[in-house]
């Protein structure tokens, strides 16, 4: 198991599993690629090397330097339609070496995905299985199912924000540069997970519980600047 | 001192047989000469037995069947022969930096300081043989005190030899005059006084030998007896390492093209492992068969010559040297398919730049990494799947443009002597983890290209937006945060971004013309930012359906949203999306 770089998705999950098929799914701005930006990060800051299949070519290396991932220890490969991602996503299991490998099809259509046979899902799973790759399916609804050794649905509350405590005029609420948009709060259900393991995630603790599946853990997302701003406390760690 | 002599027997027989193998064993004669006047140089034990001759015409030798003739003048040829040549010359460097190139057959080298290395003098000669094979070449090795008792001695005796010092009278005697080499006349003069072998010649006094035959008969005397001694004319080490074949027949697919590229990267990493070198440059130059065209326009059965370009060259760089020519030849084979050659190809040239190989010391702590001529293979397949300028790893550029990266080659091995891959060689513990941001940070996804929007405004703040048939309202807007930038030459930007959170209420596609009639309705279409003199584009039909997101079951919903007004273009943009 490996770290998801997440501190509750790690306690609710006990970390992503390697060797094995881990799928995210959930609408449209759930936090799915904060918590894949937290995987990377959790990787390539310890030398790992990971690779990033994008199915529709939606990266942003901004975002994701400042969650913390290593750009020079990402492979990212820029792709257009489905069927150049799942073959990529195949070589790369081929040649091996790789820490974690995304498959991020969260804009690819969800009719085209419907398409893909079961036995993609299985054979990708076949080719992680006894390497020490951890591989990351990221969609907008569950595709693997059974192929996947753990399933994460993730459901995100409208977004955060602050105001600047000098500006409290209600009128200036919406509509104002005193309005910054401060992050998600996400709630990740674990649908399925094959992983019986209770090993401790974070190391000192006496007891862990026993994980079941349908539980849910919660986490937060914050943009960036809150890091910098003057109402937080400290800035970011360099 | 101690020299040794290689000598490859049947030089141009076996440099044509190096170059095409299945020709091993076969009944081949080698011709030359002006048309019809060709005459046999050279046959092989398989056409000898036939009764092929030396100086036997070509009509002569078309009577027999089964034999494989060449053109000694001809092009092809000759590259076997220089590439025979070259490859002899490296075989000499593997062993010593001190090599005469006595001629394209014979070689020479200063054994001193090599029983260092091997125990003895048998053993030197048997590796010399042994690495000439790796070669393709069959050699006779000869290792005297003097050069050119090794020179003669490797060209009269086959296999290998050894002659102790002092012992170069008694081992030449029983040779032939011949040879010595000498010239026609002086043959003839010592076949008519009876001296027929080196031993006779040896015997007869110096002085009056001088007398009759001059300077040149007290060389072949000195020779005879093995005194002569002289310096080595030492060689230069070869800067350039390049193999060439013509092709009798225009190959226009590149899978039977393979077994020749094949063939001769593996006679190029033959030669540089020899040289204890490996491969940082690959560089192919193929001569091009020019083709008539067919003249379309006119749909008539004219031909019309295309003068187009006779040679074609490619390049393939390698992050790290490399030396197996069947890695090498996968490379150049995904290379050369994503930019094929226009038209048959007739010759091959591969020359590489020669690089010292690469030397690695793994560390206990640091991650594994699989072969690095494997991990290459990989990137040079995802290259051709998807196109070599999207794969690799992001770069920012220094500006204040969002959205600006550029894509570096992926490599993650590092070029250093004695440098540990990975700096920080630690397992994951706290240490590396404390750099990372304490709560995740809100990831952001990019369109690509950025979706054209029609944003209703009021008092200067966004309250709805049209994009991709999505009609959302703004419930929280947040902005404009002003950036601009290059104004003192090309590429000059200036943005208003906002980030807004949305509703959507009508997910539906609008009709472009509807989309129209609803601007001018607006309440508050005097406040169109986008409007300009006319409204912002809308994706077509057309558009959306190539526009995955915006399909029927468009991913698009309620969220958080970066839009910004192109003030040059005076449009609105959706940027991308948090998630």
């Amino acid at each position: 198991m490996a770290s998801a770089g997440v501190a509750e998705i790690d306690f609710l999950t006990s970390g992503l599993p390697r060797g094995g098929l881990t799928e995210i799914y959930g609408p449209f701005c759930s936090g799915r690629t904060s918590l894949l930006l937290s995987a990377l990060a959790s990787r390539t800051v310890t030398g790992e090397v990971c690779a990033l299949v994008d199915g529709c070519d939606a990266f942003d290396p901004h975002s994701a330097e400042a969650a913390g991932v290593e750009l020079k220890k990402l492979l990212w490969v820029r792709c257009r339609n489905l069927d150049h991602a799942l073959r990529a996503t195949d070589l790369l299991l081929q040649g091996g070496g790789f820490s974690l490998i995304a498959l991020d099809l969260s804009d690819v259509s969800s009719k085209n995905i419907r398409h893909v046979p079961l036995h993609v899902w299985f054979r990708l799973r076949r080719a992680v299985e006894n390497t020490p790759t951890i591989l990351v399916l990221l969609n907008r609804e569950s595709q693997a199912k059974m192929c996947a050794s753990l399933v994460l649905r993730l459901e995100a509350e409208p977004a955060c924000r602050i105001t600047v405590p000098e500006i409290c005029d209600p009128g200036f609420l919406q509509h104002s540069l005193s309005c910054l948009f401060d992050g998600f709060e996400v709630h990740a259900e674990r649908i399925r997970s094959r992983v019986q393991s209770v090993a401790d995630a974070y190391g000192g603790h006496g007891s862990v519980p026993i994980i079941a599946n349908g539980m849910t853990s919660t986490f937060k997302t914050k943009a960036l600047w809150s890091y910098f701003s003057r109402v937080r406390n400290g800035p970011l760690a360099p | 001192m101690v020299f040794a002599a290689i000598h490859v027997p049947d030089f141009i027989l076996q440099a044509v047989v190096r170059a095409e193998p299945y020709l091993h064993g076969r009944a081949l004669v080698l011709i030359e000469g002006i048309p019809p006047l060709e005459i046999v140089v050279a046959a092989s034990e398989a056409a000898a037995r036939l009764g092929i001759e030396l100086g036997m015409a070509k009509s002569q030798v078309e009577q027999f069947r089964g034999i494989e003739i060449r053109h000694r003048s001809s092009a092809q040829v000759r590259a076997h022969e220089k590439s025979a040549h070259a490859a002899l010359l490296d075989l000499g460097w593997s062993f010593s930096p001190r090599l005469e190139d006595v001629a394209p057959d014979t070689i020479v080298l200063d054994l001193a300081g090599l029983h260092v290395l091997h125990a003895s003098e048998e053993n030197i000669a048997d590796q010399l043989v042994q690495r000439a094979c790796a070669l393709g070449l069959t050699t006779n090795v000869a290792i005297a005190s003097k050069i050119e008792s090794s020179i003669i001695a490797a060209r009269s005796f086959s296999g290998t030899t050894l002659i102790p010092a002092g012992q170069e009278s008694e081992r030449l005697g029983p040779l032939p005059v011949q040879a010595l080499s000498p010239s026609a006349e002086l043959r003839e003069t010592l076949e008519r006084w009876g001296v027929r072998t080196c031993a006779a010649l040896a015997a007869l006094p110096v002085l009056n030998l001088s007398e009759r035959l001059g300077q040149e008969g007290v060389r072949l005397h000195t020779l005879a007896r093995g005194e002569n001694a002289r310096a080595l004319i030492l060689a230069e080490p070869a800067a350039s390492f390049e193999e060439e074949m013509e092709l009798d027949d225009a190959v226009e697919e590149l899978e039977p093209l393979a077994f020749v590229l094949g063939r001769l990267l593996d006679q190029l990493c033959a030669r540089l492992n020899a040289r204890s070198l490996a491969v940082q440059v690959i560089r192919v130059r193929f001569d091009l068969e020019r083709s008539p065209e067919k003249n379309i326009r006119t749909l008539e059965d004219d031909f019309r010559q295309k003068a187009g370009a006779s040679t074609y060259e490619n390049e393939l760089t390698l992050p790290l040297p490399m030396r197996d020519s069947k890695m090498l030849l996968r490379l150049l084979r995904l290379k050369l398919q994503a930019d094929p050659p226009s038209a048959p190809i007739l010759k091959v040239v591969i020359a590489v730049d020669p690089t010292a190989p690469r030397s690695t010391q793994g560390g206990l702590f640091v991650a594994g990494f699989p072969d690095p001529e494997k991990w290459e293979l990989m990137l040079a397949r995802l290259a051709n799947l998807v196109g070599e300028a999207n794969v690799g790893s992001p770069e920012l550029m220094d500006t204040h443009l969002q959205g600006e990266f550029r894509m570096d080659r992926f490599a993650t091995f590092s070029k250093e002597p004695g440098v540990a891959r990975n700096r920080k060689s630690v397992p994951a513990n706290q240490d590396s983890h404390a750099s990372l941001p304490q709560e995740p940070v809100t990831a952001f996804r990019v369109f690509r290209p950025p979706f054209a929007a029609k944003v209703e405004l009021r008092e200067e703040c966004p309250v709805r937006i049209v994009f991709c048939g999505v009609r959302a309202e703004v419930i929280v807007a947040s902005g404009p945060w002003r950036t601009s930038g290059n104004w003192w030459g090309e590429g000059v930007w200036q943005h208003d971004e906002w980030d807004i959170e949305i509703r959507c209420d009508l997910k539906q596609y609008a009709p472009r013309s509807r989309l129209k009639q609803c601007a001018p309705r607006s309440p508050a279409a005097a406040n169109l930012a986008a409007a300009g003199d006319r409204p912002a584009d809308c994706p077509t039909y057309d558009e959306r359906e190539q526009n995955p997101a915006a399909r029927s079951d468009s991913a698009l919903r309620d969220g958080m949203y970066r839009i910004y007004y192109d003030g040059l273009r005076r449009s609105w943009f959706v940027r991308g999306a948090y998630d």
